[in-house]
């Protein structure tokens, strides 16, 4: 089990009942020991988005335009979907799209 | 120090390519570069300094109101122009300047981020209200016309009250926070509109100085992702909630477009502008003339402006008055330019992106 926490920011909280942070426990997918990104957004789609996942995913990924940060680093520098998660981190995703 | 005490991550934690000290934060979409949070700072505000610069935006001792509607852009464009003004003395007057347009729990929520923006910055606001100006807030205006044509209210009438608002200011310019992606997407939109004078103006950075007071946007080469980090990582207080009244799905695909293309090949965005800005098609479309509104003074190349015959329609109980195509009666018979007829208003979507 992994705890995680999880900030949804820039009208994405919009989609999880406007609550901005939320402190998870995931546990590694498919009976790997290991949770990655990819799998973490599986998750998040059926537990956290109440609705309009569309805004938040695109086929297995986020949407083009929602910024992804592990513990404050851009996920394009650790590898995105393939991002190995650790207990505690904190995994931020940002809307670019909304409003100007 | 890590401002957020986040625990940097052990594997690929790779360094800053411009430091070679810290741990990189971000990877640049412009240059692919990974890059420490301090470095990004300064190249982010660097390079928007090298715009103005080389752009010659500003003049020393100018009065400059800056388009602040609550959002990441405009609220990014005033901290980082506010400390260049200190920073490279470019002695400039900025003011902040909000258009409320009276929607509730929209702009009444982002008007409290700019009323904060005043205080954190230092930077007068003023609020300019369509209610004031027109005697309708759009809330009222919804009411009468519904969410079909909103926009082209929204769009029409936004525009002057920031030019209104700018006189009232008595500034010398306006800013915005357009920035790369806005710029892009704007270029394609006039692309597929076959809107050849639109697609030439659309990229300059300056606009309007033949009209009351010239807008420029300081973000024109700026990504939308570099902003939002900018905002985040310097925890800067913005809004985002999508407008409710509007849908804007045309925009919507196009920006969709943009954003797919980006991740691809990041620099796309910059190769549009650029595109845009190659556009060189001689027309022999004349610029209509400008002239004055009969009605209120503001500049239209008809009788009455756009605005007018607007207004003139939800005081008369016929809102479809001036939407379409073309057919403002008011103006119909004594059309100061043949130019601009026909072209109709309605086929902008949403008066935040129109240049
Ligand atoms: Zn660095
Ligand atoms: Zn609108
Ligand atoms: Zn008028």
């Amino acid at each position: 089990m992994m705890q995680l926490t999880l900030e949804f920011g820039g009208g994405l909280e919009l989609l999880c009942e406007s609550k901005k942070i939320h402190n998870v426990n995931v546990e590694p997918q498919n009976g790997s020991d290991k949770l990655i990104m990819k799998d973490l957004l599986a998750w998040v789609r059926t537990n956290l988005i109440k609705e309009r996942p569309e805004m938040f995913m695109k086929g297995d990924t986020v949407r083009p335009g929602v910024l992804v940060l592990v513990n404050d680093c851009d996920w394009e520098l650790s590898g995105q979907l393939n991002t190995s998660l650790e207990d505690k981190d904190v995994v931020v995703f940002i809307s670019t799209l909304h409003g100007g | 120090m890590d401002e957020t005490g986040a625990k940097p991550k052990r594997s690929g934690a790779r360094l800053c390519c411009t430091c070679n000290q810290r741990r990189a934060a971000l990877k640049r979409p412009k240059t692919l570069e990974q890059i420490c949070r301090e470095c990004f700072y300064d190249v982010f505000e660097e390079e928007i300094h090298q715009v103005i610069v080389t752009n010659q935006l500003f003049k020393p001792g100018e009065r400059v109101a800056l388009g602040a509607s609550g959002g990441k852009d405009s609220t990014v464009l005033a901290y980082v122009l506010s400390k260049l003004n200190k920073k490279h003395n470019y002695g400039l007057d900025l003011f902040l300047l909000s258009v409320d347009e009276g929607i509730t729990g929209y702009r009444d929520d982002s008007l409290e981020t700019v009323k904060r923006n005043e205080i954190q910055y230092g930077l007068p606001l003023k609020i300019i209200s369509y209610k004031d100006l027109y005697g309708w807030t759009m809330d009222e205006i919804v009411k009468v016309i519904g969410l079909k044509n909103n926009c082209t209210f929204c769009g029409v009438f936004r525009r002057q009250a920031l030019d209104r608002g700018a006189a009232f200011l008595k500034v010398d310019k306006l800013v915005t926070g357009h920035n790369a992606d806005d710029i892009a997407e704007t270029v394609l939109l006039n692309i597929l509109r076959g809107d050849i004078a639109r697609l030439s103006r659309c990229t300059s950075i300056t606009t309007g100085e033949d009209g009351p007071i010239p807008r420029c946007k300081p973000f024109k080469y700026t990504y939308e992702k570099e902003i939002v980090m900018y905002a985040y990582f310097k925890r800067l207080d913005y809004f985002s909630t999508e407008c409710i009244y509007s849908p804007n799905a045309y925009r919507g695909f196009a920006r969709e477009f943009i954003k797919d293309l980006e991740r691809i090949r990041p620099r796309a965005i910059l190769d549009i502008i650029k595109s845009g800005e190659n556009f060189r098609i001689s027309t022999t479309t004349k610029m209509p003339e400008q002239g004055t509104c009969e009605r209120c003074g503001y500049i239209s190349s008809q009788k009455w402006c756009k605005a007018c015959v607007l207004l003139e329609g939800l005081n008369r109980g016929l809102p479809k008055l001036g939407i379409g195509k073309g057919r403002i009666s008011v103006n119909d018979s004594e059309d100061r330019n043949g130019s601009d007829r026909g072209k109709s208003i309605a086929s902008k979507q949403c008066g935040t992106l129109d240049f």
